[in-house]
């Protein structure tokens, strides 16, 4: 057992953090306000190679593994949950599915121009009839000699109308289903076909894009396949367990700010004589709250580290996220409720947590979803297999 | 015992739900996008008599008590929470408190406009210092021949932007803490009146928030409330009636969310089948379905209690606790049924979900009802308890 963190870990941490307060923090409410995607501010995150902590040095990466990678998802948690999405859909799930499935000439190609943030990625995996039922997606690909001709809607797809290289998940026999029928392409934003549609106008991360994706007639070339054919719902579950860890781990960032500021406030706001803080009802929260940061720092840490030593982890990505989500929502709330009348106030930033806080238990699988990979997961211990 | 409800609470009732269903519910969305103050359905309001409905037929009501004064709360805020809480401050903390403790010229003077909204009520005790410890006010009030001169800064004034009857709170003893309080009937026209910026809300984003300045604000001594010193009980009172007001405005948004998602849950589809049919989604309806019915009853007796003219200011304060907590617990239960559509704004879930927020706050923090609640609970051991 040992809990402390290498000194290339601890160097990365600082390094993140100053990037996260010196260029993140500032922009934080505006990019929320103006409803914009700080591009400039993503490739600084570039030029560092925060792009690319988790990918190995000879694609392009910083090679710090998982561990690594949710230092950096923890640090821009801690400041922005907008840039941290960006962020997270570009390495965590965008980037990843490429890591995961793609052979040595797509990782070359692909994954090397966008682990140097010279490129951004997107996932699209959900449409409008397939979110928690990701295997009932309708885009078709079909083949056509060297090429296969891509058709269908993806929806709220993260990053969607910045991305320059999408990982998209197609049917390729609809007669198989999820095991065997799906097939993962890599699509390039250029290729004909590709438009960007309806930009969501959403309650909080606004300083991050969610766009609709439509694909007509799109050719792709077979060597784009992404892992085996017909696979391409591994290849995405991959990813997603490996962003879910990291999404945990930014909202144990998130959480953090939330608690440090509701201290901040109920030591300095002064009621009945004397700093709220003094009240047993507010000292509770933070006692509670406080402890629950604990247990999830622990969860995410352990859990990259599974992944570091290759270790199974679906099951713990899945608490990470459910958990971690849970814990930042209950933070900002508790935050705000310390903060009182201030804290409803679009003045103060707790407001913008509160929003932001929220799309954490729904994107990347819903909270629910995540409660079925679990006791998927417990059960199948059992020999029981469970329905969702 | 007997639940059910008379002749003309019914008909109070299915007039309210019309009019919020018909009126209200169709401008909730502009009224929130575009952060309009909802002026147009208040006039509409006023042609139905709903903006004095709680005062006598002589100043131009229809003496509505307390069990309907809830209906009215519960289905305006149901269909529009921003409007729902314009009009409880008019007419909520506002008019009732001049009614309830104003003299006979008083009475005649402002009940009649503020019943045809020709003037709109808002109420300020809350200052930058003075939140749950609202004996803390710092506002004071000299008396200066046949005038009092106020000064000071309040916050977070509902209504501010578009009231011209003010009911404000000032020291008119500053070393008596809380019975050095009084209670003034403030116009928007006195000289050294001021409103300031417009608050920038998370949700309740039709509602017209400002803080107010009074710069040796001249108000006559007859429009004195009551006594000198007897502020801060007006204030108590007023909130006593203004928290079972809210109370009722959680039931109705919460509501309000509760059809939002189970409308949902039946309509969308997932794993071959609609989402309803899933059990993490049925304990969520079941489970908020239970919590509005508590606090339905909590809060028609509540009612029911005060309509009796007893003594019902923990009942109040538990209403407006139970409620602010559960409202938000359903809204964002509500919002995770819709999934990803719920965080977009298009969607009637996202709206509730920010609006509901406000509710564990407004009209004293679910802290200060749970305090409220405890000392009325220890006082009846003999033990007086401090916040």
């Amino acid at each position: 057992m040992d809990f402390s963190f290498s000194k290339e870990h601890q160097m990365l941490r600082r390094m993140a953090r100053e990037f996260a307060e010196r260029e993140v923090l500032p922009i934080a409410k505006a990019i929320d306000e103006e409803h914009r995607v700080p591009m400039d501010v993503v490739k600084k995150a570039a030029e560092l190679g925060l792009l690319g902590v988790p990918f190995p040095q000879k694609y392009g990466g910083m090679g710090a593994g998982e561990i690594g990678y949710c230092i950096v998802a923890e640090e821009l948690g801690k400041v922005s949950s907008s840039f941290a999405t960006i962020i997270g859909a570009h390495i965590g799930i965008g980037a990843m599915a490429i890591y995961l499935g793609g052979n040595e000439e797509q990782k070359k190609k692909y994954l090397t121009p966008l682990a140097r943030g010279e490129k951004i990625a997107a996932f699209a995996l959900t449409e409008a009839g397939a979110g928690s039922d990701a295997a009932a997606i309708k885009t078709r690909a079909v083949r056509d000699g060297n090429y296969f001709i891509l058709n269908g809607t993806k929806q709220f797809i993260t990053n969607g109308d910045i991305a320059d290289i999408i990982t998209v998940m197609a049917v390729t026999d609809p007669s198989l289903g999820p095991r065997g029928g799906i097939t993962a392409f890599i699509v390039e934003r250029e290729y004909p076909g590709v438009r960007i549609g309806k930009l969501e106008d959403k309650m909080g991360i606004r300083g991050s894009s969610t766009a609709e994706i439509i694909l007509e007639d799109v050719r792709v070339p077979k060597e784009n396949i992404l892992g085996p054919f017909g696979a391409g719902f591994i290849v995405f579950m991959q990813s997603l367990d490996m962003g879910r860890l990291t999404l945990g781990a930014a909202c144990l960032g998130g959480a953090q700010t939330a608690l440090r500021m509701a201290m901040e406030w109920a030591a300095m706001r002064e009621q009945f004589g004397e700093p709220i803080a003094h009240k047993q009802s507010i000292q509770w929260m933070i006692a509670e709250l406080a402890t629950e940061i604990e247990a999830l720092r622990s969860l995410v840490y352990r859990t990259a580290w599974l992944v570091d030593t290759r270790q199974p982890f679906t099951r713990y990505a899945a608490m990470c996220k459910m958990y971690g989500s849970e814990v930042a929502s209950k933070a900002v709330n508790i935050a705000l409720q310390i903060y009182g009348a201030m804290g409803y106030s679009r003045d103060f930033v707790v407001e913008l947590m509160y929003r932001d806080a929220k799309i954490a238990e729904i994107y990347e699988g819903t909270n629910e979803i995540q409660r079925i990979v679990i006791a998927e997961n417990l059960f199948r211990d059992f020999g029981v297999r469970i329905r969702p | 015992m007997d639940f059910t409800l008379s002749e003309e609470h019914q008909m109070f009732r299915s007039m309210f739900r019309d009019f919020a269903q018909k009126e209200v519910a169709p401008l909730a969305q502009t009224t929130d996008h575009e952060e309009k103050p909802p002026l147009e359905i208040l006039k509409k309001m006023a042609e139905q008599g709903f903006l004095g409905a709680t005062f006598p037929e002589k100043y131009g009501g229809s003496e509505l008590d307390n069990l309907g004064y809830c209906f009215l709360m519960e289905e305006m805020a149901g269909a529009c929470m921003s409007t729902a809480l314009t009009l409880h401050v008019h007419l909520g903390l506002a008019g009732n408190t001049i009614l309830r403790e104003g003299t006979e010229a008083h009475k005649e003077k402002y009940l009649p406009d503020m019943a045809e909204g020709t003037k709109l009520g808002a109420f300020a005790l809350t200052e930058p210092e003075a939140g749950s410890d609202a004996a803390a006010i710092r506002t004071v009030a000299v008396k200066k021949g046949d005038e009092y001169i106020l000064t000071g800064n309040k916050l977070w004034v509902t209504n501010a932007g578009i009231a011209d009857i003010f009911i404000v709170f000032a020291k008119t003893d500053p070393q008596a803490g809380a019975r050095g309080i009084s209670a003034f009937i403030v116009e928007k026209s006195f000289p050294g009146f001021k409103v300031g910026r417009r608050e920038r809300l998370l949700g309740l984003r039709g509602v017209v928030c400002n803080p107010i300045y009074l710069e040796e604000c001249r108000v006559p001594a007859e429009n004195l409330l009551g006594q000198e010193g007897e502020g801060f009980k007006i204030a108590m009172r007023a909130l006593d009636y203004a928290r079972l007001g809210t109370a009722a405005m959680c039931l109705g948004l919460a509501e309000a969310a509760l059809r939002e998602g189970s409308r949902y849950a039946t309509e969308r589809s997932q794993f071959g089948g609609p989402i309803a049919l899933k059990q993490a989604i049925q304990n969520y309806v079941a489970e908020s379905a239970i919590k509005i019915e508590a606090l339905r009853h909590l809060v028609e007796y509540t009612a029911w209690l005060a309509d009796k003219g007893e003594r019902f200011t923990k009942e109040a304060a538990m209403a407006k606790a139970f409620g602010g907590e559960i409202v938000r617990w359903v809204a964002d239960r509500m919002l995770q049924v819709h999934g990803g559509y719920g965080y977009m704004r298009e969607y009637t879930i996202e709206r509730i979900y920010r609006d509901a927020r406000a509710l564990s706050i407004i009209e004293g923090t679910t802290e200060i009802q749970r305090f409220i609640v405890a000392s009325d609970i220890f006082s009846g051991y003999g033990l007086k308890i401090k916040p």
